[in-house]
């Protein structure tokens, strides 16, 4: 669907030479919800912005459905690019036009007649909920009723491809919630590939079945959502999953908790799927007593990651025996420090 | 006190001028600066048609008629004026020196107004895959309508501070009947309706700029 090879682009002001994206390969499967996070300056807005060549690359190549989009012409490319809807952190409505002229306009740009125009625009207000607003302003709106604009807008042209760049950051998490929900729903109902960019990792938690995770124009790591979230690999990625999945545990546990005499800690990864009984087994089979300390449970898109901490108290050969149990690879537990 | 050389005629006649001097002008410097403070904005480095050839040369070119003062201006380019419209004297000969002073007026005051365009708009009208014209024409000029209201009035209103001036070829107009009668001949009384109209005058444009502006702004 959407694949960048080797993806390089320099900026150059006053002789000095800027990288913003250094070697970047990414490929977005027709029907994913695809999240790139970063901190600001990582260089995702400029990776967005390649998709429709907003940014042409200073070296390597965007396809889109198996074309090149370095090989079209000017015109070639604004056909392209009616096919990759956009939506845009601040909205960017016009303010001196209606909600349906806001919407309409991909469609008067293309030449539309009007009782086409009209059919769509009103067909997509209704989708988005706000069919009642055709004749308001952007002015009259609030922050999560604009960005629904944008999103109808940039769905007129029938596009197969929505770019989000930072589409919720401008929002607040309600509101932000209402609108991954109506991305979903995109997503669900027209088949549109989905690509985010944000600095929020609940964004990608709640919608997205991939993510890269983006750093000094370079992707980091990439992969599953589950899988990421499960075992990041890299310190930025660790620290954007400690944003929203707690595996830390809290010090005032640790404090009740370090002074337990004959005592180990383990951190159990809870699997839904799972079933084998842990804590039966360890109570029964070793003889030793269980506590569970901390647990932490997380929903990540429609899946669940979570983890236990149990404190295990007993004899040390015991103990000993108990962690051999919990180190089997089908429970893939790991010993913590006190 | 309330007495006057001046003949309701006479009177009547300078209005009429200046209408004319400021409207015609007004019509062919818009025709003129209008694309051309648009063509400064898109050819801009980095605009949506960049031409380095384009805003090198043009833009000197508009500085340059920008730093004239109207007065001089005026007779500067007699010789053109003569040219174009073959008489020096006159309203007609007032009329070209007014044009090109106030387009390149318009030609900033436009720039201006467009520049203060979001340029988020500019992003979503090429995501949308609007061609170069379409920008202009759906995105900048609807968007900065307002602004461009505004200074179009700044711009009728200098105008007319311009023909005051037209009086030094011939011009005519209230500008031209103030300083003749009512300066040279101390014609108080037509000094103070001069004054009292050029007031009215100006109140009026901006009032009316103000609304207009307003009401495509939304306001």
């Amino acid at each position: 669907m959407i694949e960048m090879k080797h993806i390089s682009k320099t900026y150059t002001r006053k002789g000095v030479e800027t990288e913003a994206l250094h070697q970047v390969n990414l490929k977005v499967n027709e029907g994913d919800i695809y999240g790139v996070i970063g901190y600001s300056g990582a260089g995702k807005s400029t990776l967005i912005r390649m998709i429709n060549f907003l940014e042409k690359p200073t070296s390597g190549q965007v396809f889109i459905n198996g074309i090149d989009l370095g090989s079209y012409s000017t015109s070639q490319l604004r056909d392209a690019r009616k096919n990759i809807g956009m939506i845009f952190q601040h909205f960017n409505l016009l303010n001196s036009k209606t909600i349906f002229q806001n919407v309409a306009i991909p469609l008067v740009l293309s030449k539309v007649n009007k009782t086409q125009i009209k059919d769509r625009v009103l067909e997509l207000l209704d989708f988005v909920g706000l069919a009642d607003k055709a004749e308001s302003y952007p002015n009259e709106l609030s922050g999560g009723q604009k960005q629904r604009i944008g999103i109808a807008r940039a769905l007129a042209s029938n596009p197969s491809v929505l770019l989000c760049d930072e589409a919720t950051s401008a929002l607040d998490p309600q509101t932000t919630d209402s609108i991954l929900n109506l991305l979903k729903k995109i997503n669900e109902e027209y088949n549109i590939t989905i690509l985010i960019i944000t600095h929020e990792m609940s964004i990608i938690q709640k919608v997205c079945n991939r993510v890269a995770v983006m750093e000094n124009g370079e992707i980091i790591e990439e992969g599953n959502v589950l899988d990421v979230f499960g075992s990041p690999q890299q310190t930025s990625t660790k620290k954007f999953v400690q944003t929203v999945i707690h595996d830390e545990i809290p010090a005032s546990v640790k404090n009740k908790i370090k002074d337990v005499p004959n005592s180990r800690l383990f951190k159990v990864p809870f699997d839904q799927n799972d079933t084998n009984p842990i804590v039966n087994d360890l109570i029964r089979t070793f003889n030793i007593t269980v506590n569970i300390v901390f647990a932490s449970i997380n929903e990540i898109k429609d899946d669940t990651i979570g983890y236990l901490v149990l404190q295990l108290i007993g004899e040390k050969d015991l103990l000993e025996k108990a962690a051999g149990y919990l180190s089997h690879p089908e429970i893939g537990a790991k010993e913590l420090a006190k | 006190m309330f007495e006057t050389t001046v003949t309701m005629d006479q009177f009547i006649q300078s209005m009429i001028d200046t209408f004319y001097m400021v409207g015609f002008s007004l019509v062919i410097g818009s025709i003129i600066g209008i694309p051309l403070g648009i063509l400064l904005v898109v050819t801009r480095p980095g605009g949506i048609i960049e031409s380095k050839l384009f805003y090198k040369i043009m833009n000197p070119i508009v500085n340059i008629f920008r730093s004239l003062p109207f007065i001089i201006l005026l007779v500067a380019i007699i010789p053109f004026t003569r040219l174009i419209v073959h008489t020096s004297i006159g309203t007609p000969a007032a009329i070209v020196p007014l044009i090109i002073y106030i387009a390149p007026f318009i030609a900033r005051v436009v720039e201006n107004s467009i520049l203060e365009v979001d340029d988020g708009i500019i992003e979503a009208a090429e995501s949308m895959g609007a061609t170069p014209f379409q920008t202009i024409w759906y995105f900048l000029i609807p968007e900065a309508l307002g602004s461009l209201i505004l200074s179009l009035t700044t711009a009728t209103i200098g105008l007319l501070g311009a023909t005051a001036m037209a009086g030094a070829v011939g011009g005519g107009g209230i500008g031209d009947l103030a300083i003749s009668y009512g300066y040279q001949r101390f014609d108080s009384f037509i000094m103070l309706v001069t004054v009292v109209v050029l007031i009215v005058f100006v109140q009026v444009m901006q009032s009316f700029g103000n609304w207009l502006a307003a009401k495509v702004r939304r306001e």
